[in-house]
This record gives structure tokens, sequence and C-alpha cells, in this order.
């Protein structure tokens, strides 16, 4: 029996300690930003915030969670009323097929909740562990550097504007 | 514009449209459909009518007005992220005069659409952008006839406005009881003009996606997403990559594993399904241990490029010019080739099916839903009707990559468990090792300058594998050619021009006096391979981009003053002068270890203008590239929406980057040696550019041209060139990767 908070409600989930979050995201709770990617720990489409910080739910077991406090992308705000981040990734619709973008939304809030004005090279080393094959990189770190701002932080030398 | 002047006014704000029928057709391009990959698209029924109205000719084959004046559009194309959703509804809002929150949109579903082949060759909006601009236009024409009957005035004296229609004395009449009065059941009519371009609310305008909200909010946008009650998971078992075999897969082993429910067997097909995901991931891990060997021929050693150069061969001129011209007095040839290259989507193939009284369903994120469905019903044997395949959002695919053999996998696991939907994905490692291959390609060329510095002649030929093996048949899964039943691959042939395969885009738009340009067809295939964006245009542009560029330097020119003389076509030269201003082409930094360059093509020279420029500064020591700014130009001719076609076009470029300098497929003797991201990488953000900008020339008259895969070539050939000013030679290999670079420095 492991207990923690996922998205502000306790859960007591027994079964399989072994078990990454992933699975028992997608599979049992019906939550489904979170993506597989390659189960691997490679490609951030998996990312969600434990504690906080950024973690690949896709190698992580149950077993390292007790008592700890898990956050999806379906915690940071709904589709009629977005959280911050996934706002500015709207303003810049910042998505191609948009499978690996509720990573890179899990990955920016931990990065600006640490750190609200990041540079421009470790916002990109934060965000480097994450993968996009559609190329929608230049949007994604847009939406970031725009996030920053309405976090009233900025990026200190940014490379491009927020448009 | 043709025909009877229309007559458009404004009157008290709100947007009044008076009706008028053109004297001739429209100047849309025909229909086609795809990008001439695939087979069994249906023929032309009605030749004279736009986009693929040419193959549907009936209104309500696109188009349904609901009694409450909603409107349901449907195209046969499918969503792949590149915002094709949202493009069509903004033609159609605009055609019909409703809002766009009253249109809705039925994509790719074999049950429902119409079938427009393969969503490929940048031809969705060419095609179904076309029929749905024109089926609405038709559709609005025909309640605004009704309501002219109705109210006894003739159409002329109407005008419509946000779905009713309304007559110059006040009465008025909506669109749902218009609609609820008449068929829709009729042809289209090639007369019936579009709106004019200034009383458009949407096409041109910036809407925001539909799809973007759900799915950065965890909604179920994918087919991965996808549940259903009593739902079995699922995963294929199979030799590692393309070309194996398990030896003796211990299948009883298997079924004993904790959490495998069923063991599905056909011949060689096998595929374990169980309620829940975890245990199955666990029992791969023991299938991943299990011995196999290699069962397709074995691989040509060495570089599988040059086995493709050595191969037999179908050689077939495709342009052959002699004007006259200057002698040629100065000569450069070159071979320039790429690898083989990985579709690499972020999530592994994936369908749901479902077997249910005698009906089978898939949902699938194939690129191609009616080829696929005829393949599925050979393989299990059914008739047509019996097989539905609903297109559902997948990850970013860029061509035929696992998602129809999945889709087969799927089908055959649920045909086990009638009743119960089964979720197939495929593991990380099986998508790897089983995707077809973007093909790898030679091209060797050769040119001669004139006394004045001006091209003579020009060769080029180019080899290679097919650029499609979609389905049509069962023996094109690979599913079946496991289950023992004899299926075998559809023979692979070369997509002819104008679209052209291996040889799309090998005609260069320059002015060239003497031409010879070759399609080398290599029918035999070392390795399984299908389309992968833009197919063979993103290996051409390179070479011809860099070959204008060793030519302009050996002529003492100016890269952009060289490709502006040898061009005549006015929109391509006005793109390329575009990007030059606005890049700042004449004012560059010349520094040590940086460079610009750029790279010029006009898709399948029929589709979108496309030029990219980059600047890059170059570590010496390590070879490391930084992309400093990369900027583009694109002429799309008439563009739906600017923000779209501008993520598709920055969207291109980063992935063009990816595979000319990061991507390679390697093979041992056995089998390609890619399996994840640390044995295949692709570009991450430390080494994305810094800049970019994308500069849409609109051109709102003119026909929408296809703009999905624009930008491949030119972005290639711009990193080339730029390469090759800052560290003063030419790579002509792909990936131009750092340590090809430092090794090029070093042994300078
Ligand atoms: S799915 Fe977790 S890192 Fe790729
Ligand atoms: S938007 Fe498609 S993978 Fe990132």
């Amino acid at each position: 029996m492991i207990e923690l908070t996922i998205n502000g409600t306790r859960h007591r989930l027994d079964g399989d300690p072994a078990e990454p979050l992933l699975y028992i995201l997608r599979n049992e709770l019906g939550l489904h930003a979170a993506k597989f990617g390659c189960g691997l720990g490679q490609c951030g489409s998996c990312t969600v915030l434990v504690d906080g910080k950024a973690v690949q739910s896709c190698i992580t077991p149950l077993a390292a969670l007790a008592g700890r406090a898990v956050t999806t992308v379906e915690g940071l705000g709904t589709a009629a009323a977005p959280g911050v981040v996934q706002q500015a990734f709207i303003d810049e619709q910042a998505a191609q097929c948009g499978y690996c973008i509720p990573g890179m939304i899990a990955r920016a809030e931990a990065l600006l909740r640490a750190d609200s004005r990041p540079t421009e090279a470790s916002m990109r080393s934060a965000m480097r562990p994450s993968l996009c094959r559609c190329g929608t990189h230049m949007r994604i770190l847009r939406a970031v550097r725009r996030a920053a701002m309405a976090m009233g932080g900025g990026i200190v030398d940014p490379t491009e504007p927020a448009s | 514009m043709s025909g009877i002047a229309r007559r458009d006014l404004l009157r008290g704000g709100g947007l009044v449209v008076l009706f008028a029928l053109a004297g001739s057709s429209v100047g849309q391009e025909g229909g086609t459909t795809g990008g001439g990959e695939g087979a069994g698209a249906p023929p032309e029924v009605a030749p004279g009518l736009p986009g693929s109205l040419a193959e549907f000719p009936h209104l309500d084959a696109w188009i349904r007005i609901a009694p409450d004046g909603a409107a349901t559009v449907f195209t046969g194309k499918a969503e792949l992220g590149q915002g094709i959703g949202t493009a069509l509804l903004q033609i159609a809002a605009d055609e019909l005069d409703l809002s766009l929150e009253c249109v809705s949109l039925v994509t790719a579903d074999t049950g429902r659409t119409p079938n427009e082949g393969i969503t490929s060759g940048s031809q969705s909006l060419q095609n179904s952008g076309t029929a749905i601009a024109h089926a609405a236009a038709n559709v609005r024409y025909l309640l605004a006839e009704r309501a002219a009957w109705r109210f006894g005035v003739a159409v002329e004296t109407l005008s419509t406005a946000n779905g009713v229609v309304l007559a110059s004395d006040g009465r008025r009449a909506t669109y749902g009881e218009l609609a609820a009065s008449l068929s829709l059941h009729v042809e289209a009519r090639p007369q019936v003009v579009r709106k004019r371009i200034g009383v458009r609310h949407h096409i041109g305008r910036d809407r925001p996606r539909r799809d973007i909200p759900p799915k950065l909010t965890g909604a179920a946008a994918y087919a991965h997403d996808m549940t259903m009650p009593g739902m079995l998971h699922a995963r294929v078992i199979r030799g590692p990559a393309d070309g194996t075999l398990l030896t003796a897969p211990d299948f009883d082993a298997i079924a004993r594993l904790p959490g495998v429910e069923r063991l599905v067997r056909t011949g060689d097909f096998a595929a374990m399904l169980g309620p829940r995901e975890w245990p199955l991931v666990q029992a791969m891990l023991t299938v991943g241990r299990m011995p196999w060997k290699r069962s397709g021929a074995p691989l040509p050693g060495g570089d599988l490029r040059d086995a493709i150069r050595a191969l037999p061969a179908e050689p077939d001129v495709i342009l052959e010019r002699n004007a006259a011209a200057p002698v040629a007095v100065r000569h450069i040839t070159a071979r320039y080739d790429r690898p083989y290259l990985m579709h690499g989507a972020i999530g592994p193939s994936c369908a749901v099916a479902l077997w249910q009284d005698g009906m089978m369903t898939v949902w699938t994120h194939s690129q191609g839903v009616y080829p696929l469905r005829a393949a599925l019903a050979e393989l299990l044997d059914l008739p047509l009707e019996r097989v539905r395949c609903i297109h559902r959002e997948g990850a970013g695919c860029y061509g035929h990559n696992g998602a129809d053999d999945v889709a087969a996998d799927a089908a055959l696991a649920a045909r086990a468990v009638p009743g119960r939907a089964v979720k197939l994905m495929w593991t990380r490692e099986q998508e790897h090792g089983w995707e077809p291959l973007g093909p790898a390609m030679v091209a060797e060329l050769s040119a001669g300058l004139d006394a004045d510095g001006q091209i003579a002649e020009w060769t080029h030929a180019v080899w290679s594998n097919t650029h499609s093996t979609r389905p049509s048949r069962a023996g094109d899964l690979l599913a079946g050619l496991e289950v023992g039943r004899g299926f075998a691959p559809s023979p692979p042939r070369a997509i002819p021009q104008p679209n052209g395969g291996g040889d799309r885009n090998a005609i260069p738009l320059y002015t060239l006096p003497r031409v010879t340009i070759t399609s080398l067809f290599v029918p035999q295939m070392p390795v399984r391979v299908s389309a992968l964006r833009g197919l063979g245009a993103h290996m051409n542009v390179f070479a011809i981009e860099s070959m204008i560029d060793e030519l302009a330097a050996a002529a003492g020119s100016d890269p952009v003053a060289f490709r502006l003389r040898h061009l005549s076509d006015p929109r391509a030269i006005a793109v390329i002068r575009t990007l030059a201003d606005r890049f700042g082409w004449a004012r560059q930094p010349s520094e040590r270890w940086r460079g610009q360059g750029l790279g010029f093509a006009r898709y399948k020279n029929s589709g979108a203008y496309c030029a990219v420029a980059i600047d890059l500064r170059i570590e010496p020591e390590t070879g490391a590239t930084t992309v400093l700014r990369a900027e583009a130009a694109v002429d799309a001719g008439e563009t739906v929406s600017p923000n779209g076609l501008r993520n598709q076009i920055e969207g291109g470029i980063v992935q063009s980057l990816s595979w000319t300098a990061h991507e390679e497929v390697r093979f041992d003797a056995a089998r390609r040696t890619a399996f994840d991201w640390s044995s295949y990488p692709m570009i991450r953000f430390d080494a994305v550019p810094y800049r970019m900008a994308v500069h849409v020339i609109d051109r709102p008259s003119l026909p929408f041209l296809g703009a999905g895969e624009a930008s491949q070539g030119p972005a290639a050939a711009a990193f080339a060139n730029a390469v090759t000013r800052a560290i003063g030679q030419r790579l002509r290999s792909m990936p131009l990767s750092a340590e090809r670079i430092r090794r090029a420095i070093a042994a300078d």
C-alpha cells in the first residue's frame, strides 16, 4: 500500500510497487496528459511534477513516491481555465501534433517554479531531456519565455523576443 | 475574375454578399488525392470540378447542414498535427458564411468521409481545401436559390450573413430551415464562384487551432489515449528488427507469464493480451531475451548508401534539354548522399481494434484509412464493407511509419476476442526496429560554367529505392507476411513525375540550357523503406543547392545574385529577394568559423516556394555547430492560416536540421542497430537555432499550394552552405555531424 497525493487528492494504491507511475496515471486514474514515448527515460513525454520537480514518470516506480505530491498537467488547469504555462503554450500555438507538449509543459512548470528568471542557456538545458519530433522547439521556447514573464519573471538574456 | 461581374457591397456594418455565377469554371487545380504515394485512389468522375470534388462531386459528401443551421464538414484527410482541421473549418465557415463555432469537422473515416487517399505530399489544402471551398460556396448558393424561390425574388437580390439568407425587403430564412427542404445530394456546379477575397473573415487570418487546448490539458486526444469498456491491452511478439525472426519462441512460457490473459497466434504472428498494461511491458522483457536470427536477405556490407549506388537500377531520363548555349569552360562534379533516416515518432505506433458482430473497426493513426482498409480486408478475409478504419491522431509521423502495421497487429489480436476492444502499442524498441525507414540516397551532379560564369550545362543522376511501400494489400503489412497465408508485398514502384519519389525535386527551377536529369530507380530493397516527409526532395534540393553554391563560388559570384541570375519565375525571385532583404544577406558579419548559407526550392516544382537562410558558428576543436539564426520566406499561394504556415515551416527547418546534421540509421551484419533515442539521437533544445523567423508572402488571389514539406530541402542546403562558408570546405555526405566537421577541419 502506497499513499501519495495526485493533483491534490490523496490516493492509496496497492499493487506492484515496481509499477511506474505513468501506467497508473494513464490506465488506472484516466489522466492522459503524460504520454508514453520510450519507457526508458530518454524522451520526456511522460514528464510530471513530483514535489515540484520534473520527473520522468515512465521510470519512476510507485515505491519511490510514498508520501509525495504528484502534479500532472491536468492539475495545472483545464481547457476552459488553463494554467499560466498552458496559456502561454496556447498563446504561442506551441504545438504541432502536440504529443510531446504535456511533458514540455510539466518541465517548463518545474523550471519556472524553481527560477522564474532563468538564463536562455539554463532554460534550454532544463528543457533538453524532452524530445519533439515535429520541431516545435522554437515555439516551445517562446512559450516558456512568455510564461516566465506572466509569472512576474522573464528570461534574463532572451535570444528571441516573446511574441 | 472571369464571368459576370460580381457585386459585393458592405452595408450597415453587416456583410452583404450578392450572388452571381461565373461564366467559366474556377482556376484551382484538378483533383489528385495525394503526393503520388499509395494506390487505390478513386477515379475522377467529374474532371471539370476543382480539388477532390473531381472524385466526389456530390455536395453532401463534404457538407451537411443540421436543422439548427450548424454545418458538418467531411474531409478524407487526417489531422496529423499540421493544423489542417482548423484550416479546413476556416475555409468552410468563410464560404458558407457561418461563424466558426457553427462548423465542425469529421476527418478520415472509411464509414463517413470521402476517400481522399493518403494525407501526404502537402496535398491537403490543395485537394481537400479546394473541394471544401467550392462545395461550401455551392451549398451557400443552393440555400440562397431555395430562399429566392420561397420569397419569389431573384437569387441575385439576396445576401447571406451568419447562417441566414436575407432579402432586401427584410424577409429572412435560416440555413437550417432551408436545408431541411432541399437535398444536398447534388453535384457541385463548377460555375459557382467563391466569395470575393475582401469579404472573407477567416481565410488568411490566424484562428487558434481548435485541437490545442484539449491536447494541452489532458484530453484523450490520441489513439494512445483511447479506452473502452472491457478493453484489453496487447503487445506484438516478433524479432528485434526488420529482417529478423525469433528462432524458437517459447510461447508456453510467455502464456504463463503473469498478466498474460491470452496469446494469439496465426502462423508466425503472435500477440499477447491482458487486462493491464504493466505486466505486458514486463513480459516483453522476456520476449526481448529470446534468441533470434536474420531471416531477410543478408545485408550488404559497408555503408548501405554505396550498396544502393551499386545495385541494379532502372534509369529514366526525366528531363533532357539541349538548347544552344556557350561552351562550358569550367566543370564541377560531385556526389552527395544521405543515410537511412527514421520517422522517429515520439509516441510508438498504436491502434485500437474491435471485432464485433462480424465487423472489424480499427482506430488508427494511419495516413491512409481507405488503402489500409483494403489491406486489412484482405488480411482478415473480410469484404471491404466489414472493415471500418477511423483516423485517430497519433504522434507526428511524417510519413509511413509503423501506423499501418500496428493497425494490422491490433486487428489480428482483436479477432481472437470478439466483443472486446484491443489496444496494441509497439514498444519503443519495436518502433525503432521495425518502422519502414526513409530511404538512403545518392545523387551525382555535374555542371559546367561558361566564360561569363553562367551555367551552360547540368546533369543530375539520383539513385534510390522506392519512396512508398504504403499498404494497399495484406502483403504490405508486417503481419501479412507473418500469418503464413502466402501474402507477398506489392512490387516496389517508382512514383512517376511530376510528383516523383527518389527524383522528387530533382529538376531544378533554374535556367539551364543543356540539362539531363536521370532518375535511377533501384527496385531491390536491402532495408524496408517508405515515405518520409518530402520523399526525395530533401536529398535532391540538398544536392542542387549545394552545387549552385559551388558554382557561384567558382564563378566568383554571390550565391544570392547567382541564383537570381538563373531564375525567371517571378515568385521564386520574390521569395529569394524577400529572404535576402529580411535576413540582411548583404550585411553579413565576416568572422572566422562563422558562415551563412541559403537554400531554395519550389516543393515538387508545383507546391510552395520556400527559401531558407542560416547563420551559424562552428567550434573548430569539436566541430559543434551553433545555429545563430534561421529565417525563411515562403509563398504558399493563398494563405489560409499564416501562423499555421509559419508553424509548418519552422518545424520543417528544425526537423531538417536534425536529419541533416544529427541522424543516421546504422547497421551491423544482421540488423539496424538503432533501438532507442541514445542509439539514434535527434536534435535537442541545446542544438536548435537561437532565433528563427518565417516571412509569409500571401497571394490571396492564387490557388493554395502545399507547404507542409516545403522547408526540408532548403533548410538542409542552407545548413550545408553555411557550414562550407564557415570552414572553407564542402561536406556532401549527410549527416553533417560535429564529428564529420571536426575531421574536415583537422584534415585541412
Ligand atoms: S516515456 Fe518517459 S522518458 Fe520517454
Ligand atoms: S509537437 Fe509533435 S512531438 Fe512535439
